[in-house]
């Protein structure tokens, strides 16, 4: 469905990044801990996609450094990786808007082992990298939430606010 | 589907086009990165900018928070009474206990001071309490604990609980600082073993259970159950303070290094308050630093006592 850029509160997308914020610090399991989704990121693409002019990528690198800062890694290294998946989502996101939802899912998939892969190797430049294979867990995680985030913002967006 | 929304700024005037966001973006991060982890230019900065994550330690801190408040204050009679009854118990024996602590004290700085030993001392303690939130890599040792630069927290000091060293400060905010456990895959620590004073260095390895002593020859004298402690000669932890047990020597003739593994004895993976330390360095400052009296003078002691390391 057809939607002005406008209806988009800037309100609205503070609000889920706040969201994203706790979710990505607040404590799991230690089962579940290596599997938690990056949701910020799942939210720059999806803000990135819906409401290209008001989450630029000034907006995807500033939520990067928010992670930086949170996660006390080197500044910059996950504002960069966040960066470089807003660039690619900005870039496509007139054929990812009309991609079917499996399609999609499968584009988001890349585009967040992309953005892990930056992790990875800034990681390994700065000192000894994690060379677990869990580290990638994130990426099918992430990827199973999208349809997901995809229908509760969707539908919170239809209706006016 | 994502919903649609319909551009429609005009195509020219729409600031710069995306390929130069992404070129100067890109730029300033890798400016920033260089900065922050070559010249460590930016601690400053990531103090001031880290305020702003205190909303967030609150709110995601506040259930376990509402929870301890809600079980102190609902706990019943019984259960009070059982508790005060232990502790006073326990409270009796950490005295007898430092008594001769004191004792012991006094004798090793007399044997010290007869040395003129440079070792230092720990000058001024803090309890800090570490944050219930999760790190965003699981895959670190790595904890926030609620003391930061405002208390004089600095990079690099020392970090212990009851049982042994837990680690060091890695990043100081303003309000909280994050420390780096020994276990730690990107921590070493140098040690001793208490038994004969060989000197080597145990390396986390990514497992809270587990230290490996990659530099032990097969043929150094180190057998299971040995206590490790801190030599002291990093200069960011202080001599003696215990640190691991070795738990597995593991001996192939045809290698040089044996295999030597040790499990950590501070509790790195059950602890709610750990200790920061102050370590007192130069000779000089350690005659100054008044003799430990029976109750620690944490909280007394002036906040200036932290040393630049």
């Amino acid at each position: 469905m057809a939607q002005a850029d406008g209806r988009i509160s800037r309100l609205r997308i503070m609000v889920t990044v706040a969201l994203a914020l706790i979710v990505a610090i607040v404590p799991l399991p230690e089962a579940l801990r290596p599997a938690r989704p990056d949701f910020l990121l799942l939210l720059v693409i999806y803000w990135s996609l819906s409401a290209p002019r008001i989450s630029g990528l000034s907006f995807a690198w500033l939520s990067g450094l928010a992670i930086d800062l949170l996660s006390g890694t080197v500044l910059g290294q996950h504002a960069l990786a966040f960066l470089v998946v807003a660039y690619l989502t900005h870039k496509f996101q007139l054929r990812m808007r009309i991609f079917p939802i499996w399609h999609q899912t499968l584009t988001v998939f890349m585009l967040i082992a992309l953005y892990q892969f930056i992790v990875f190797w800034i990681d390994g430049i700065v000192g000894p990298g994690i060379t677990n294979w869990l580290r990638w867990l994130p990426v099918v995680t992430g990827a199973l939430f999208w349809p997901v985030l995809v229908a509760v913002l969707d539908t919170w967006n239809r209706r006016r606010a | 589907m994502v919903t649609l929304s319909s551009d429609t700024r005009p195509i020219i005037g729409r600031g710069p086009p995306l390929g130069a966001r992404l070129f100067f973006l890109g730029l300033l991060s890798v400016v920033v990165m260089v900065l922050d982890h070559r010249g460590q230019y930016l601690e400053t900065a990531r103090q001031w900018i880290g305020i702003a994550m205190n909303p967030l330690y609150a709110v995601v801190e506040a259930p376990a928070t509402f929870w301890n408040w809600m079980t102190g204050s609902f706990s019943d009679r019984a259960t009070l009474r059982v508790d005060n009854a232990r502790l006073s118990k326990e409270l009796h024996s950490a005295r007898v206990k430092l008594l001769q602590f004191d004792a012991l004290q006094e004798e090793n700085q007399r044997l010290r001071a007869l040395r003129a030993a440079s070792q230092g001392t720990a000058a001024r303690t803090l309890i800090a309490e570490i944050i219930s939130v999760d790190d965003v890599d699981p895959f670190r040792h790595r904890i926030r604990v609620n003391k930061g630069a405002t208390d004089g927290v600095y990079k690099g000091q020392p970090v212990v609980d009851a049982f042994g060293i837990v680690g060091q400060v890695v990043r100081v905010d303003r309000y909280t600082a994050q420390i780096i456990l020994i276990s730690d895959a990107a921590h070493a620590i140098q040690v001793q073993i208490n038994r004969n004073g060989i000197r080597s260095i145990a390396s986390g390895i990514g497992d809270l259970k587990k230290l490996s002593l990659p530099y032990m020859t097969i043929e150094a004298d180190v057998k299971v159950d040995d206590l490790l402690v801190s030599s002291g000669l990093d200069g960011i932890f202080p001599p003696g303070y215990p640190v691991a047990r070795v738990s597995k020597v593991e001996r192939d003739p045809s290698a040089t290094f044996a295999v030597v593994e040790a499990k950590p004895l501070a509790q790195l993976d059950r602890n709610r308050e750990v200790l920061l330390l102050w370590v007192a360095r130069s000779p000089a400052e350690t005659k100054e630093t008044p003799p430990v009296e029976a109750a620690p003078p944490a909280k007394t002691a002036p906040p200036e006592a932290a040393p630049q390391q």
